[in-house]
């Protein structure tokens, strides 16, 4: 079924599209417009960064987004509540469990069947939800590790990915976007033997991190690349609405897992790392990066914790159906409804206001962490060098679907 | 040894058409250029990664469209995108190739009926040689899609096919 | 700090009728207020010693339809400190739906409105650069209003399917 081309070329399409902020005519002497991106391979996706400087010193960047825009919201309005859960898959691709969750507990919230939800579904979701966390940071780590220089990394993540990957597809049938939490349950209960594999993928994964840390973290070139550079207050961090590891390798304690303390994360006892400024300045790049290796370290452990209560407390039953509470017709009352938890790019929101006479939300707004977190970047990148400016985008970990929707 | 290496010992002469030696020059050497636009783009990492190695068909992801040969539209186009996937083909040198990833760069995929932004297909803006379906493809179907895409270029030839002569032919005729 | 706390302490300081009412069905409750008054109240809430709402997590444009004829803006706040809710409710008109900006108290703001405006075109006076941020620049109308059409062809590519 192969298209005719319609595209009509038009030298100016490019500047009436996406017009750039500053005009050739007003740079005063030595400085230069710099357009990195949208296909550059260092920017994360689809972002483009209009940049002005002065020689190498980065006076301005102007992000420029959309080019991923996919008309979630829209898409949301139109759909009855389950049928949304694909398109939330496809928001944050590379943590579709975690944002599942997130909208999942919503909705069940409007209806008010949260507190009936079985425990053995919700250590479940908090498990599948934290090996994705995992899978997430192992491409942040990865990917930043190669943008700044260290290709090794990228290798090493991926290949660990790829085991986090395939023990998800066991689970749900895919590997990237999985539509496995439903509203009220979940697509099918584990499959027999998971828990055993994955017990063995975590004992195989630790020494793993060790490796990475000592590789990575702890190189004199990474360090040099990264310490001192793009340093975050937490104030200003907090006045941009800053959220996730960014804001804890700033130096604040604050993570949702703790502070809303939904699902069964309080029943899990984890920590929450905070940077502490140890190879350069407090809330510096390599804080962030170190931040996510330590989370990596503290989701293993809810993982194994997870896989306790699913073995002994909460165990497989022949009898159990993850899908008996899922409401065949979702209609919650009349409400408005904020819902945020904690993905791994930072807090995820979603706004939603039923109207009580529809199975389809009136309105369902999704709050990118990586959206809020990207406005950061002027702040953070002003005043240094132009390749300081990469190593900086890879330290906030952005994903373009989150960032456009 | 191989039967091409005792060829070589003997006398030193291998005989071949040129169609074939250009075809399998290009079809062993495809650089794709190294750009996603979404999901899919993951899995496309994924494949160049360890577990799938595309190194071992010749495919090395190179940054700049100027030396790639193979553009993997990897994933939506959105409408504020198409004018770049458009510049992109158009700095890349011929022969070029494009494979369409996915389901959204195939025919708008999920994205098909509210989505106001999303192109409905590649296929709109520049021509494509291999459509590969899933939402995202497995690196497994990206692999049996560029392997398509590697018969598809053995197929081809330097002098232009019958048909093609037939009706100049036939314009000549008329003319 | 409750919800009744919060109103009363806002009407003690601002006045008893800067708020027009209370949603007490909305999670977290919501307070309505007037357009003009926004940065008063929001500068209040941030500043205030007992309420330092001092995260905005969320802005959210919302469209009623051409029958309701009105347009609303939807601010959450959030207290890290003190770890307290609130959910802010602003009614426009919907022929001339303009706002305040809130970038000179929370510059999270900047990116959130300009998406709003982006998707519903409603105006924020003293925006610092207010441009479309996810749309490109030369399209049509705004998308997720509830009257919207898209249109026919952009750049001769069909945008139906």
């Amino acid at each position: 079924m192969a298209n005719q081309v319609q595209y009509i070329f038009d030298k100016e399409n490019l500047r009436k599209s996406a017009p750039q902020k500053f005009k050739s005519e007003d740079l005063k002497r030595e400085e230069m417009i710099i357009n990195i991106g949208p296909q550059h391979p260092s920017t994360h996706g689809v972002l483009r960064l209009e940049v002005l400087a002065k020689g190498e010193e980065v006076i301005e960047v102007v992000p420029h987004l959309g080019y991923l825009h996919r008309c979630f919201e829209k898409h949301a309005e139109n759909l009855p509540y389950n049928q949304v859960i694909p398109f939330v898959d496809r928001m944050d691709y590379l943590a579709a469990m975690n944002t599942e969750h997130a909208y999942a507990m919503g909705v069940e919230r409007m209806l008010g069947i949260d507190k009936i939800i079985p425990k053995r579904v919700e250590y479940i979701r908090v498990l599948v939800a934290e090996l994705n966390r995992l899978a997430s940071h192992f491409i942040a780590l990865g990917s930043y590790g190669m943008d700044i220089g260290a290709v090794t990394a990228f290798f090493w993540m991926t290949r660990d990915r790829e085991h986090i990957v395939r023990l998800l597809e066991w689970a749900s049938g895919a590997r990237m976007l999985y539509n496995y939490i439903w509203v009220g349950g979940l697509f099918y209960d584990l499959p027999v033997g998971f828990e055993e594999r994955c017990l063995e993928f975590t004992t195989y994964l630790k020494p793993k991190i060790k490796e990475l840390e000592r590789v990575v973290i702890d190189n004199k070139i990474f360090i040099d690349r990264t310490a001192n550079v793009g340093v975050l207050p937490v104030d200003l961090a907090i006045n941009y609405g800053i959220t996730g590891p960014m804001l804890r390798g700033s130096g604040l304690k604050y993570d949702l897992r703790k502070v809303d303390g939904y699902s069964v994360y309080p029943e899990i006892d984890f920590d929450i790392p905070v940077g502490k400024g140890e190879a350069g300045t407090l809330g510096d790049c390599w804080d962030r990066t170190w931040v996510r290796v330590q989370e990596c370290y503290e989701s293993i452990k809810i993982i194994e914790q997870c896989l306790e209560k699913l073995k002994t407390e909460h165990k497989r039953t022949r009898d159990f159906d993850p899908r008996a509470l899922a409401p065949k017709k979702i209609r919650p009352k009349a409400q408005d409804f904020y819902i945020r938890a904690e993905n791994p790019k930072g807090e995820t929101g979603f706004f939603f206001r039923a109207d009580g006479r529809s199975d389809v939300p009136f309105r369902c707004k999704a709050r990118g962490a990586s959206f809020v977190n990207l406005s950061i970047i002027n702040e953070l990148a002003k005043g240094g060098l132009i390749s300081d400016l990469v190593a900086v985008i890879g330290s906030i970990d952005i994903v373009l679907g989150e960032v456009d929707r | 040894m191989g039967l091409l290496d005792r060829n070589i010992q003997k006398g030193g002469i291998v005989i071949s058409k040129l169609d074939d030696l250009i075809n399998w020059a290009r079809l062993s050497s495809m650089w794709p250029m190294a750009f996603g636009t979404a999901c899919c783009a993951i899995e496309f990492m994924g494949a160049q990664s360890t577990p799938y190695d595309l190194d071992r068909f010749g495919i090395v992801p190179f940054a700049s469209p100027r030396q790639a040969d193979v553009m993997i539209v990897a994933g939506t186009v959105t409408f504020k995108m198409a004018d770049r996937v458009r510049r992109l083909y158009e700095q890349m040198a011929e022969p070029r190739y494009v494979v369409s990833m996915g389901s959204c760069s195939n025919c708008g995929g999920p994205y098909w009926e509210h989505g106001y932004h999303v192109v409905k297909g590649v296929d709109r803006i520049i021509p494509v040689d291999v459509y590969v379906p899933g939402c995202p493809p497995r690196p497994e179907a990206l692999i049996g899609g560029l392997l398509k895409l590697q018969e598809k270029i053995r197929r081809e030839t330097i002098v232009a096919p019958k048909a093609i002569e037939k009706l100049l032919e036939e314009k000549a005729k008329v003319a | 700090m409750n919800f009744e706390q919060i109103v009363s302490n806002i009407k003690t300081s601002l006045g008893e009728e800067i708020i027009l009412s209370t949603d007490e069905n909305a999670s977290p409750k919501a307070i309505i207020i007037n357009a003009e008054n926004l940065v008063e109240v929001m500068g209040f809430l941030q500043k205030d010693d007992q309420l330092y709402f001092d995260s905005l997590s969320c802005i959210t444009g919302l469209d009623n339809g051409p029958e309701s004829n009105t347009m609303e803006m939807i601010y959450n706040l959030y207290s890290i400190p003190y770890d307290h809710h609130l959910m802010m409710k602003v009614e426009l008109s919907r022929e001339k739906p303009v706002i305040d900006s809130l970038c000179s108290l929370w510059k999270t703001a900047d990116w959130q409105e300009r998406e709003v405006y982006d998707m519903y075109g409603i105006h924020f006076n003293n925006h610092p650069d207010l441009r479309r941020i996810l749309m490109p620049a030369d399209w049509d109308g705004f998308p997720l209003r509830k009257d919207y059409q898209e249109q026919e062809y952009y750049r001769g590519i069909k945008v139906e399917y």
